[in-house]
């Protein structure tokens, strides 16, 4: 027979008893310290934030230190190294020095924004990325409107309607289905080949922008048109539409004044999503329209296996992830007053 | 049982089976479309005769006739043949990284919901890092450490998708660990092993064939995102993003090129959603809409 086994919340009552509680150690302590700090879910989620962010940079450093083969030939890629690059290495990154303060110096060089040079592109890695960012950023943000305005429009007129919210959702399961890329190269086709309105590639004005902002946006319109319509039809059933409505109130201006405000709630959490979703697109229709930015640098920095460019875009990205994440999340305590009583984790 | 009852069964299940059928008749149509994805996957050379490789000069960038039904591409290959063996490669990358995917997520979110605690706080937070890189991206830096293949794109595709199945199923062991009948088949004196392989994972793990069919989706346009990219099977290989990426060189002269593996691809993951979304309906006991 089995000793009787003791439940886990028999445990947890126990250690957290005071008596039997006595920290062991100094990392309990801490923790327990921490604890003891007033908690405001704000704060925590900023630090949570910091904490993902840390450990992003961590990983990435240990991703180089546990790649097969030599961090020097892994580090010089594709091209050929001779002894002067390698010197230049081993003094950039370290090499000679024990591992912590390798690991110490490489957070240090992040955190004043110095990512190395690129030995295969012979320039600095920061300024080559912030040099590739505006033409992205522009691709994105206009990809955000065409998304935002598809979701919206979208769910504001098919909601609640039966044939509507049919027909809805088939547009956005075809969508959301459909490659963005491919999307791109269809819209390619037909408006620059051959009705010619667009410009085949490249970067030049506002005109070079709508055929790829449009095959980008649209399949994320789909996805957030989905949960924006299921949050309208919803408001749309409680008591407080038949309220407004007596009061007046026509239709459309219900959903677009009240309604949409109780269904945008669950859809400002996609925006993470939304980012990750718009960057990684981002990285294959640059592709697609031939437009410069940081798609084309990375997927030529991983063909070449250009290694410090390829992580100072993995740091940034999960930067600017956390960023928005923890700004939505703050929004969402400031928007939502429930959300501020509850202090559960998880 | 008389014989009545014997010959008027068969007749009612049949028109059930075709009431249902008719109701559902998208269902329908996805699930025979992705039969025929199967039957493409497991023996191509069924449905499409020609050879997916076998150059021809003399016949390239032609549209579509009776021969080449879907056209040839620019080195005269039958499209619509390349289109049916893409099906093999482009199904069986995207469903390897989801098994990795699912194995690996259920272990850790397994392991994180049984031992709480720091294991669980370190699981939670490893998984917070790696989904907080973009799923393309960070399958684009696993690469960049492995260089481009058909293996390395199914290993970085499925580490990428990870946290999904962990999360569910972390979150999933809690709430049946806490419930009552696990109290109950502990009171049994089962051994820990034991109970975690009998009465705790089976519950856990429900939701995840669900997942795992809307992941595919997802996954099937990834493949396609990544080989686009040329980080996958290289050339000359019928996949269907390799196909699209030859395909948008193309595009003034021979648009079918690029259109077909496109429309390809949407099918399959369409069909591959709409069931997934079927079943979640079914699980959760909402109607399908």
């Amino acid at each position: 027979m089995n000793p009787p086994r003791i439940l886990p919340e028999l445990a947890a009552e126990r250690t957290s008893h005071p008596a039997l509680a006595a920290p062991k150690h100094g990392l309990r302590r801490v923790a327990r310290g921490l604890r003891a700090l007033p908690r405001s879910p704000g704060l925590t989620r900023i630090a949570t934030g910091l904490l993902v962010l840390w450990a992003a940079v961590s990983l990435s450093f240990a991703a180089i230190q546990l790649a097969p083969g030599d961090i020097v030939s892994l580090l010089i890629g594709e091209q050929v190294s001779t002894p002067a690059i390698e010197a230049a290495i081993r003094q950039e990154w370290g090499l000679d020095e024990p591992l912590y303060l390798q690991y110490l110096h490489y957070l240090w060089r992040v955190l004043h924004g110095n990512f190395g040079r690129s030995y295969i592109l012979n320039t600095d890695v920061a300024a080559l990325v912030s040099s590739q960012l505006w033409p992205t950023l522009k691709l994105t943000g206009c990809a955000l409107v065409v998304t935002i305005v598809f979701a919206v429009g979208l769910a504001v007129l098919t909601a609640g309607r039966r044939w509507g919210g049919r027909l809805a959702s088939g547009i956005e399961l075809v969508l959301a289905s459909t490659p963005s890329f491919w999307l791109g190269i269809v819209l390619l086709f037909i408006f620059s080949f051959t009705l010619r309105l667009f410009p085949v590639a490249g970067d030049r004005g506002f005109a070079s922008l709508v055929l790829p902002a449009v095959s980008l946006g649209l399949a994320q319109g789909a996805v957030v048109g989905q949960v924006l319509r299921h949050g309208l039809t919803r408001a749309l059933d409680e008591p407080f539409a038949l309220t407004v409505r007596s009061w007046g109130v026509s239709g459309s201006a219900l959903r677009f004044r009240h309604a949409l405000r109780h269904a945008a709630l669950p859809a400002v959490t996609l925006a993470g999503w939304l980012f990750g979703g718009l960057l990684s697109g981002a990285v294959i229709t640059e592709q697609v329209f031939g437009r410069p930015g940081l798609g084309k640098i990375t997927v030529d920095a991983v063909l070449a296996k250009d290694m410090p460019v390829i992580l100072a875009i993995a740091i940034f990205s999960a930067l600017i992830y956390v960023v928005l994440s923890t700004v939505v999340d703050l929004l969402y305590l400031l928007i939502d007053p429930r959300l501020r009583e509850r202090r559960t984790r998880h | 049982m008389s014989t009545e009852s014997v010959s008027y069964l068969p007749s009612l299940a049949i028109s059930r089976a075709s009431s249902w059928a008719l109701r559902h008749s998208p269902l329908v149509l996805a699930a025979s479309y992705l039969l025929l994805c199967a039957l493409a996957t497991l023996e191509p050379s069924w449905l499409a005769r020609a050879d997916p490789l076998a150059a021809d000069p003399l016949a390239a960038q032609l549209g579509s006739s009776g021969e080449h039904w879907l056209g040839t591409d620019q080195l005269g290959r039958d499209i619509f043949s390349r289109v049916i063996h893409g099906a093999r490669y482009s199904l069986s990358i995207s469903a390897a990284a989801i098994v990795i995917a699912v194995l690996f997520g259920t272990v850790a979110g397994l392991i994180a919901g049984l031992a709480r605690g720091w294991l669980d706080e370190l699981i939670t937070r490893l998984l917070d890092v790696v989904s907080s890189f973009p799923d393309l991206l960070l399958a684009l830096m696993l690469i960049s450490f492995t260089g481009p293949g058909t293996f390395n794109l199914i290993v970085a595709l499925g580490v990428a998708s990870i946290p999904r199945f962990a999360r569910v199923v972390r979150s999933q062991t809690f709430v049946v660990m806490e419930s009552g009948y696990v109290e109950q088949a502990r009171t049994f004196g089962l051994t820990f092993p034991v109970l975690v392989w009998r009465h705790v994972l089976p519950h856990a793990v429900a939701q995840v064939p669900i997942l795992a069919t809307i992941g595919l989706g997802g996954a099937i346009i990834g493949t396609a995102g990544l080989s686009f990219l040329g980080m996958g099977p290289q050339p000359p290989t019928a996949e269907w993003g390799l196909m699209l990426a030859e395909g948008r060189n193309y595009l003034y002269n021979a648009w079918w090129i690029a259109v077909w593996p496109g429309i390809a691809i949407t099918l399959t993951v369409m069909s591959v959603s709409a069931l997934g979304r079927y079943w979640q309906a079914r699980f959760e006991g909402r109607e399908y809409s």
